[in-house]
C-alpha cells in the first residue's frame, strides 16, 4: 500500500496547482475513512444490501480447458453489472463527508458512468458523466441507463473522442468545480491519492476470491488473471495475492488489431515512461511525447496509459502482462456464452482469453479469473463483428 | 540577468505594467506562427508567452485546445516549434519569451535535454502546467542548470505552504491565476487577490503576472490595481489567429488588439 503516492519510479500527482488542495482534502478524507469503523460498516452494509456482495466464484463446467480448473470471480453479478460499483459507493461516501453535492466522472465502456449515476441517484447527488463520442455510439445501452438514473451524459468530441478525452474533460470541469464537486475517478490511475484509494476499495474482490478459492480447492490458485485498462479490477483482484510468492499474476491488455501504434492499447507491453492524467506511468506515445491514438474492440480497455502500480508490478516482475487481441477476446466471449451460459464484458473477455491460453499450456493448473463485468452492453459490437466475419468468409 | 528581470526594471521606471500575449507555437501553422510572434513584438508586447502543443492539454479551454489540435495536425512537433522560437530570437534579441507546456513533453526527451533545448532556442522561462509545487523540484533544478527560469502557477486560494514553495522554486515571474478553471475568455472577472499578492511579496516571490480569463481592457486595469505587475492574455489572441480570414486581416486585428491592451497598462 502506498501512502505517498509512489510505486517505485511511477505514480505521483501531476495536476495543475489549482487542484492540489482538492486532492489533499480527498487524501485526508480517505485516510480518516480507512481508520474509521463507522465508515467501514456503512460501506460494507451498502455493498451487501444494495450492491449484492459477496459475489460468487463460479467454476467452469463445460468449456474445454485441457484439464485445468478455472474459476471466475463474478463481478458481472454485482449491481450495475461490473466491479466499478465497489469503489464508487466508497467515493460517494467520501464526497458526502467532504460536503460535496455534485459528482463528475469519466467513462469508457460506460460501466463506471453507470455506477456513478446509480450511486448518485441513491444518495441524491447531482451527476455529470463525460464519455467519448465514439464510446457513446458503441455503448448505447449504458448511455440510456445513465440518463434513466438522472445523470447528465456529455459526449466528448475533442481529441480522439474516447476514454482519454473524457478524462481530460472531467479534469477541466473539476478545475472549475472542485469547491462543491467530487471527481469520481474510475480506475486505479490518475494523481495520488486515486491509485491507492481505488485499490483499497476494490481490494474486496481479491479478498473474497481468495477465501472462496481456498474453500473450493483447498489451495491458492497457481495463476490469477485479470484484464487491465486503467487497472482497477486487476489491482483489486491482485492485491491480496501480491504477497503470495507462489501465485503468478497475469494482466491482459488490449492487443487490438495489430502491433502498430494506433492499433492497440497495450500500454505496459508496448509503452514507454511518461506522464498522463496526473501520474507518471507507462504510456503509448510518439518519440516527442504526444500521446498516441489507441484501438480496442472494448471501450473500457481503450486507454493509452495504465495505473502506476501496474507499471511498477511489471517493472519488478511481480506481475506479467500480455496483449490479447480483439479476435481472441471475441472468441472467448462466444465460448463463455455458448458453453457456460455467461455473457462476459468484452473487457473481461480479454482475461478469459488469456486464461484459456495459459490453461492450454499447463495441464492441471488452477486459475482464478476476474470476470469484471457483464457483456449485455457489448451485444451490438459483437453482432457487428460476427457480421463482418461472415461477410469475409 | 534574465530578460524578464530587465523587462520588470524597465517597466518599473515607466510606472507601467507588462502586457504579455500568449499564442500557440505552430498555430495556425509553423510559418504563420513565426510571423505572429514578429507581429506581437512589433505591436507593443512587453514579453511573449508561447504554448508548446501537447495532445492532451488538460489546463486549456476549447479555444486553445482547438488551436493545439490544428497546430499538431500541421506538424508542430517540439523540435520544429523550437526552430520557430530560435528564428524569432535571432531577430528579437531582447524580447522575453516564456514557454508553457505539459509534463509529458518534458519527461519524454528527458528533463535535462528538454530544458537544454528550450534554452538553446532562446526561451527564458518555462511553466509546466501539470507540475504542481510538490512535483516541481526536479523540473526547477534542471531548468536552472540549463539557464532557464522555472515558473510556477499560484492559484488565488493556494495554502500558505504552497505559496512558500512557489516563491522559493520560481524565477522570472509568478503566474497568478485570475480565477479557477481552465484557460478561456470571460466577460466578468472578480478579483480577490490581495492576500495572494501580499503573501507572494512577503515571501520574495518573483513578480506576479496574472492570467486565465483576462481578455478586455478593463481586466488589465483591474489586474494591475489588484497588485499584478502585468497580465498574460491567451485565448483572445489565439481566437483572433484562429479566425476564418486571410492572414493579413488576422494579423492586423491582432496588432490592434495588442496595442489596445498595452495602452491600458
Amino acid at each position: 500500500m502506498s501512502f505517498d503516492g509512489r510505486f517505485g519510479e511511477f505514480g505521483g500527482a501531476f495536476v495543475p496547482e489549482l487542484l492540489q488542495p482538492a486532492l489533499d482534502a480527498l487524501d485526508a478524507a480517505f485516510r480518516e475513512a480507512s481508520r474509521s469503523e463507522t465508515f467501514t460498516r456503512e460501506l460494507e452494509g451498502l455493498l451487501a444490501t444494495w450492491a449484492g456482495r459477496p459475489t460468487p466464484l463460479t467454476k467452469l463446467r463445460r468449456l474445454d480447458v485441457g484439464g485445468a480448473r478455472i474459476y471466475l470471480k463474478r463481478e458481472d453479478l454485482l449491481h450495475g453489472g461490473a466491479h466499478k460499483t465497489n469503489q464508487v459507493v466508497a467515493q460517494a461516501l467520501l464526497a458526502m463527508k467532504m460536503g460535496k453535492t455534485r459528482l463528475i466522472a469519466e467513462t469508457g465502456a460506460g460501466q463506471h458512468g453507470v455506477a456513478t449515476a446509480m450511486v448518485g441517484a441513491m444518495f441524491g447527488l447531482s451527476v455529470r458523466i463525460y464519455m467519448g463520442a465514439v464510446d457513446v455510439a458503441r455503448q448505447r445501452p449504458n448511455v440510456d441507463r445513465m440518463r434513466l438514473f438522472g445523470a447528465e451524459v456529455v459526449a466528448v468530441d475533442s481529441g480522439t473522442a474516447r476514454l482519454r478525452d473524457a478524462v481530460n474533460e472531467a479534469l477541466r470541469d473539476w478545475a472549475e468545480s472542485y469547491p462543491d464537486t467530487h471527481y469520481v475517478l474510475g480506475t486505479a490511475a490518475g494523481p495520488h491519492p486515486y491509485p491507492s484509494l481505488v485499490r483499497a476499495f476494490q481490494r474486496v474482490i481479491g479478498r473474497e476470491a481468495k477465501a472462496q478459492f481456498l474453500e473450493a480447492e483447498g489451495a491458492l490458485p497457481d495463476v490469477v488473471v485479470a484484464c487491465v485498462g486503467g487497472g482497477s479490477n486487476a489491482i483489486g483482484l491482485f492485491a491480496d495475492f501480491i504477497e503470495e510468492p507462489g501465485v503468478e499474476l497475469v494482466g491482459a491488455e488490449a492487443g487490438g488489431r495489430g502491433s502498430k501504434v494506433g492499433d492497440h492499447a497495450a500500454s505496459i507491453t508496448r509503452g514507454t515512461l511518461g506522464v498522463l492524467h496526473g501520474t507518471r506511468t507507462l504510456l503509448l506515445q510518439d518519440e516527442e511525447g504526444q500521446v498516441a491514438a489507441t484501438h480496442s474492440i472494448s471501450a473500457g480497455l481503450d486507454y493509452p496509459a495504465v495505473g502506476p502500480e501496474h507499471a511498477h508490478l511489471a517493472a519488478t516482475g511481480r506481475a506479467r502482462y500480455v496483449a490479447v487481441d480483439d479476435q481472441a477476446a471475441l472468441d472467448a466471449f462466444r465460448k463463455l456464452a455458448r458453453f457456460e451460459g455467461i455473457l462476459p464484458a468484452l473487457e473481461s473477455s480479454h482475461a478469459v482469453a488469456a486464461a484459456l491460453a495459459i490453461a492450454a499450456e499447463r495441464q492441471g493448473a488452477r486459475l482464478l479469473v476476474g470476470l469484471s463485468g457483464r457483456g449485455d452492453k457489448d451485444l451490438a459490437t459483437v453482432m457487428a463483428a460476427d457480421a463482418s466475419t461472415e461477410g469475409s468468409r | 540577468m534574465n530578460r524578464f528581470d530587465s523587462m520588470f526594471s524597465r517597466l518599473e521606471g515607466e510606472r507601467r505594467g507588462a502586457f504579455v500575449p500568449f499564442v500557440v507555437l505552430g498555430h495556425p501553422d509553423l510559418e504563420a506562427s513565426g510571423r505572429a510572434l514578429d507581429l506581437l513584438a512589433r505591436s507593443g508586447a512587453d514579453a511573449i508567452e508561447v504554448g508548446l502543443p501537447f495532445s492532451d492539454p488538460i489546463a486549456d479551454g476549447p479555444t486553445i485546445q482547438r488551436a493545439t489540435t490544428r497546430a499538431l495536425a500541421k506538424g508542430a512537433t517540439p523540435s520544429r516549434c523550437f526552430e520557430v522560437v530560435a528564428r524569432f530570437r535571432s531577430s528579437h534579441p531582447d524580447v522575453p519569451l516564456g514557454l508553457l507546456t505539459y509534463a509529458n513533453l518534458v519527461v519524454r526527451p528527458g528533463v535535462d535535454a528538454f530544458y537544454a533545448a528550450a534554452g538553446r532556442a532562446g526561451i527564458d522561462a518555462v511553466l509546466v502546467a501539470d507540475v504542481p509545487h510538490r512535483e516541481a523540484r526536479p523540473f526547477a533544478e534542471a531548468a536552472k542548470s540549463a539557464g532557464v527560469a522555472p515558473v510556477l502557477l499560484a492559484p488565488a486560494d493556494a495554502p500558505a505552504a504552497a505559496l512558500e514553495a512557489i516563491a522559493t522554486l520560481g524565477e522570472a515571474f509568478t503566474y497568478v491565476l485570475a480565477r479557477r478553471g481552465v484557460t478561456g475568455v470571460r466577460s466578468e472577472l472578480h478579483l480577490d487577490h490581495a492576500r495572494t499578492f501580499d503573501a507572494l511579496a512577503k515571501l520574495g516571490a518573483p513578480p506576479p503576472l496574472m492570467g486565465f480569463g483576462i481578455s478586455e481592457p478593463s481586466h488589465v486595469r483591474a489586474a494591475l490595481t489588484a497588485g499584478a505587475r502585468g497580465v498574460i492574455v491567451g485565448s483572445k489572441c489565439v481566437a483572433i489567429l484562429d479566425r476564418e480570414a486571410d492572414e493579413e486581416t488576422r494579423l492586423a486585428e491582432l496588432g490592434r488588439y495588442v496595442a489596445s491592451m498595452k495602452a491600458e497598462t
